[in-house]
């Protein structure tokens, strides 16, 4: 049973027990669905609520003699603004290289004494030692590594579910953290995810993470939800998934993630690449990241060509299937900015066969966050 | 009627000179909920082991194959409405074409129903 190579999250037994599809992501063995199938696990996620297994991803706790020096030794690397996060406030930023080309995208925690980061799995050893090279010798970088799961329970019904857990959570706005002891566990919990839903993730250690897992499966309402279907979903939420949509290559500007770049942060710069950002800023960058409307009813899938109604080639698909909820194919990809106005006809090669699209507005379907 | 099956998982029966083509119940569970098909059109030459149609899952494309040379009579446009037939009814009104064959000892060659059975077994 199972790829002995592969690693293991605390909840592998678990994933094994409810009859998961095991396959290998980002050096772990992590479960792509369940029996319920990734069309209805989607769904089920946009109806009631899902449970999904995020402990692959890299949790980070970056300590100094102050926070401020802490703060100020992290915006040297993204182009976030993180001075600006009130504590228990959450931030979405990136880490940039001097070509303003995107090594990782992570969620940055304010606490009282120290940050909190979540960076991606395939991305952990790179950012780790990323970390290492470039913050001052005085901040300390503590990887939970293996002693601590991460899950994230999404969805409308999501609030509701966990407030049974953990009355609080009701209350808590989006975007921010703090920590709890759920049925006499400490855990750490954020008004966050990666659906376009309403929902939580909670940071949890490792010796808990199956018997968490447990109680909120136990809940009515809730269904466990595979990998397959957390693509889906963040697709159709217009999300972007790091080493497909964004890479070394793509710049924020280009992601169109300008809203994660403060006035400030803009003006300021300090951060790798900031004369890359300020110039796409200013001048408008050659590409831009869209959504991208198939007509028909063919999913047009990573790598998809994307041409002018003349046949010249003008970007790439970048993540492409078909949406559950859209009820058909939705991508999204780069075009170069002179096709990126929503409405705008593109045709995307498919099979050697040239199929309409339009660029589309994002997310396909609309988020839901909490708004307090 | 006989049926044979392929070890792309495609089955193909034959009935009166005609044979119709499929992707079998094991290959439908690997797949998963199958969001879109596209069927080749009538009298399009296909050609045993090459590229026939295609059947997506929320998660990816796949190729389906010719099991066998032959010319294609008819795709089958019910799948256009409703892929998840591919799902619900894989060996009937889940089939993807109907095609003549040019050599019926392509067809004699491949695997019976019980060598079909030992093969996926053996997966």
């Amino acid at each position: 049973m199972g790829d002995t190579s592969l690693l293991r999250t605390p909840l592998y037994d678990l994933h094994v027990e409810r009859g998961a599809k095991m396959v290998p992501f980002a050096g772990y063995d992590m479960p792509v669905q369940y029996p319920l199938g990734v069309l209805k696990e989607h769904l089920h996620t946009r109806a009631r609520a899902g449970l999904f297994d995020v402990s692959h991803m890299g949790q980070v706790r970056l300590r100094g003699a102050d926070i401020d020096s802490v703060i100020k030794a992290l915006e040297a690397l993204v182009p976030g603004d993180i001075a600006a996060l009130a504590p228990g406030r959450i931030r979405y930023t990136m880490f940039t290289n001097d070509t303003a080309g995107i090594l990782d995208d992570l969620m940055v925690t304010r606490f009282e004494d120290h940050l909190y980061v979540v960076i991606n799995a395939g991305c952990k050893t790179e950012d780790l030692a990323h970390l290492k090279a470039n913050l001052p010798a005085d901040i300390t970088i503590d990887y939970l590594g293996d002693d601590a799961g991460l899950l994230a329970l999404q969805g409308p019904e999501a609030a509701a579910i966990m407030a049974r857990l953990l009355p609080e959570a009701a209350t808590m706005g989006f975007m921010s953290a703090s920590t709890a002891v759920i049925d006499g566990m400490p855990v750490q919990i954020s008004r966050s995810g990666y659906t376009g839903e309403d929902g939580y993730e909670i940071s949890v250690g490792a010796a808990d993470a199956e018997k968490l897992a447990r109680l909120i499966l136990a809940q009515d309402g809730v269904e466990a939800i595979g990998l397959g279907a957390r693509d889906s979903l963040r697709l159709e939420a217009g999300l972007c998934l790091y080493g497909h949509d964004i890479d070394t290559t793509t710049s924020p500007i280009e992601a169109a993630l300008n809203w994660t770049i403060s006035k400030r942060r803009r003006t300021e710069g300090g951060f790798p690449g900031a004369g890359v950002v300020q110039a796409q800023l200013a001048g408008g960058p050659a590409r831009r990241r869209v959504g991208i409307q198939p007509e028909g009813k063919a999913p047009a899938r990573e790598h998809t060509e994307i041409q002018d109604l003349s046949g010249n080639r003008i970007g790439e698909i970048t993540s492409g299937g078909f949406g559950p909820t859209a009820g058909g194919p939705v991508a999204m990809g780069y075009v170069d900015t002179g096709f990126a106005a929503v409405g705008t006809d593109v045709q995307l090669i498919v099979r050697g066969k040239a199929m309409p699209a339009k660029v589309a507005a994002l997310p396909f379907a609309p988020h839901r966050y909490f708004k307090g | 009627m006989t049926i044979r099956f392929t070890k792309d998982h495609e089955w193909i029966k034959l009935d009166g000179g005609v044979a119709t083509v499929g992707i079998t119940d094991y290959a439908q569970n690997a797949l998963g909920d199958v969001v879109f098909v596209e069927v080749p059109d009538a009298g399009k030459v296909l050609e045993q082991g090459k590229d026939a149609a295609v059947v997506e899952s929320v998660k990816a494309a796949s190729e389906i194959y010719a099991p066998v040379d032959g010319t294609v009579l008819e795709g089958n446009a019910a799948l256009g409405d409703d892929p998840s037939l591919v799902n619900t009814a894989p060996e009937t009104d889940g089939w993807f074409f109907k095609m003549s064959i040019k050599d019926m000892a392509q067809f004699e060659a491949l695997m019976d129903a019980d060598a079909y059975k030992s093969f996926t077994e053996g997966l």
